[in-house]
């Protein structure tokens, strides 16, 4: 590892390519909306069964809804992670596509 | 101690030993002692995240926080669990394309600079070290409970197994350690809640209903309240849950073990569904502790409860049941011990001494070397702390680690990454507000000041009412490199760029292709 010698990687002009910029806007607006979005739900719970007592009263049977909530959590981990990696898989394509459009504009 | 407890130790102590000479015949470089050689696959990697993290706080910390608070004790699982979110969404894949062996690492790959890097070094080992002695102090009280040994004793033996696994195997016999430790855990969690879901006839429903006239709570024991009744501590703690994990150097060192982000993303969703399943069976291990073993007897062998998912197999299982899962518990303490050690050393050896001692300029021998000393040092100095700190109570460490990880080190991850105009000051004030205030705020909080004598370390009264400070100390740690930051005129475009394009595409990992 890193013994070989690597070519020098222009990032400047990576970084000005449109299709870089364009990835990488649509990237962090994913990451960071989603991001939002189960921050807000996970600390919902705290300050749910804090202040109110909403979550306390029976859901099923004698299953409150407050674990039913964290049940509803655990179910979104899961499937955020999933959804996550979908997507992911598409941005490395499109990053491969990058650093080809990179490396055919440097061999001319 | 019974004949089949001495099996199930000898044959973890045995087993791991031989991983531990299998994988010294494989550890010759710097990149093989602290990553493995980079070559573990998602799910090796996963595991080994599982064990890394399933600490004995979350394993006979939280059976017992559920068998004798009832839903208080599940919010550590939800909080640990939906962590490893941020890990994936955040931190995993930019850490992994721009970081070599420490979080250090990662972040001089942009700010080059010796007070960066050891800012971020003094972070590392305040945390490794904190966590540290929360684990040997518990590992010490529960193995002498266990195997009836002295406390000196049983410190001594988790310190000595640590300290080799590390010190002849590096990254890769910690990381089989860690491996074989979750899978042992998800087997020995399995087959007691398979046991506790028999005796409500495979029904979560009774199960729920027969909770509720079992303990002396009664209905409350469903609903949370039991335990945490000041609402702005509750939300304190379960922030430093969620944002602490992706700080945590002995997680984060993990990334640099796979070759490629594609594989970081993997094994995180691995860890999440191994992790997750775990927290999930809590539950079972909770309820069936309060409803099979007891409070009382729970209490009078533990008073934080860390004996209650042991009683629960010996009262379901028998003898044979009851010494797995202490042989288990044992296990998961030497894994997390042992990842501990390595990512404090990490941090002793490449950063301080390596890069910026040495400047850089050593060679794989003596990188080698240092990692060696500096697991030693590491060792030695948590074993001598946790050997003063026996009579203290210092399970609030664990989560005051977490806080410290959420302040001091993922402010500056996150603006590493995705923060044009971060800079060289800004990251030093980032990681030192976040640090400082954490430990200051700790320093007033109850877990150290109490005016009942015995209660916490000092007689009095504390200064603030948070136990767990993460929700003023991790504004802080944004502020402070925000305000850093600003007050330098230092700015880097072109660097950031570079930072941008190597953590977004991965480019200077994967190899260019001519």
């Amino acid at each position: 590892m890193g013994n070989k010698q690597k070519p020098i990687i222009d990032y400047e002009r990576i970084a000005s390519q449109q299709s870089f910029r364009q990835l990488a806007r649509k990237k962090n607006s994913f990451l960071w909306s989603i991001t939002a979005i189960f921050l807000v739900l996970y600390m919902l719970l705290p300050i749910l069964t804090s202040f109110t007592e909403i979550l306390h009263q029976k859901a099923i049977g004698d299953i409150t809804w407050v674990w039913l909530y964290s049940a509803g959590l655990f179910v979104m981990t899961w499937g955020l992670a999933h959804f996550y990696v979908a997507r992911a898989n598409k941005y490395d394509a499109e990053a491969k596509s990058i650093i080809a459009e990179y490396e055919g504009g440097r061999s001319k | 101690m019974s004949f089949t407890a001495i099996f199930f130790f000898v044959a973890i102590v045995g087993l791991t030993l031989v991983i531990t000479w299998w994988a010294s015949k494989r550890t010759s470089s710097a990149s093989d002692f602290y990553t493995a050689g980079g070559g573990l696959t998602g799910w090796q990697n996963g595991m080994a995240i599982a064990g890394d993290y399933l600490s004995a706080a979350s394993f006979l910390g939280i059976a017992g926080s559920i068998a004798l608070f009832g839903f208080d004790g599940f919010f550590f699982s939800i909080g640990y669990l939906v962590a490893y979110l941020v890990v994936l969404y955040i931190v995993a894949e930019p850490l992994r394309n721009l970081g070599r062996f420490t979080l250090a690492d990662m972040i001089t790959a942009r700010f080059d600079k010796a007070k960066v890097r050891g800012t971020a070094a003094l972070s590392t080992i305040t945390i490794v070290l904190f966590y540290m002695i929360a684990q040997l102090v518990g590992a010490g009280a529960l193995i002498q409970l266990l195997l009836g040994i002295e406390y000196w004793m049983a410190v001594l033996l988790v310190g000595v197994m640590m300290t080799i696994y590390v010190l002849f195997g590096g990254m890769t016999a910690t990381s089989w350690v860690q491996i074989i430790k979750a899978a042992l855990l998800m087997l020995g969690t399995v087959i007691i809640s398979f046991l506790v879901l028999a005796k409500f006839d495979f029904s979560i429903a009774q199960m729920f209903t027969q909770m509720t006239t079992v303990t002396e709570h009664g209905e409350a024991y469903l609903n949370p309240g039991l335990r945490y009744t000041n609402g702005i501590d509750t939300i304190s703690m379960l922030m430093a849950l969620v944002l602490g994990t992706a700080g945590l150097p002995h997680i984060l060192m993990r990334f640099f073990t796979v070759k490629d982000a594609q594989t970081a993303r993997s094994s995180v969703i691995w860890a999440t569904w191994i992790v997750g399943i775990f927290y999930v069976l809590t539950i079972f291990l909770g309820f069936g502790a309060a409803a099979f073993v007891g409070s009382e007897k729970i209490i009078a062998a533990n008073p934080a409860g860390n004996m209650a998912a042991p009683l629960l197999a010996q009262a379901l299982g028998g003898d044979i049941l009851f010494s797995f899962v202490c042989a288990v518990a044992f296990a998961t303490i030497l894994a997390v011990v042992a990842g501990l050690v390595l990512s404090g050393a990490s941090a002793l050896s490449h950063d301080i001494y390596g890069q910026i001692i040495k400047k850089g300029k050593v060679t794989e021998q003596e990188a080698v070397k240092a990692a060696r000393i500096g697991s030693i040092i590491i060792s030695v100095v948590s074993i001598l702390l946790a050997l003063g700190a026996q009579t203290l109570n210092v399970a609030f460490l664990v989560s005051l680690a977490f806080c410290i990880a959420a302040s001091a080190n993922l402010p500056v991850i996150i603006y590493t990454i995705y923060w044009k105009r971060f800079n060289t000051s800004g990251a030093v004030t980032a990681m030192l507000t976040g640090l400082i205030s954490a430990l200051i705020l700790v320093a007033v909080s109850p877990n150290v000041w109490n005016p009942v004598e015995g209660k916490a370390i000092f007689v009095g009264e504390p200064l603030i009412m948070l136990t767990n400070p993460a929700l003023i100390s991790v504004p802080l740690g944004f502020l402070g490199g925000f305000i850093g930051t600003l007050i330098s005129k230092e700015r880097n475009d072109l660097k950031y760029r570079e930072v941008e394009v190597k953590a977004q595409t991965g480019i200077s990992v994967q190899d260019i292709s001519h």
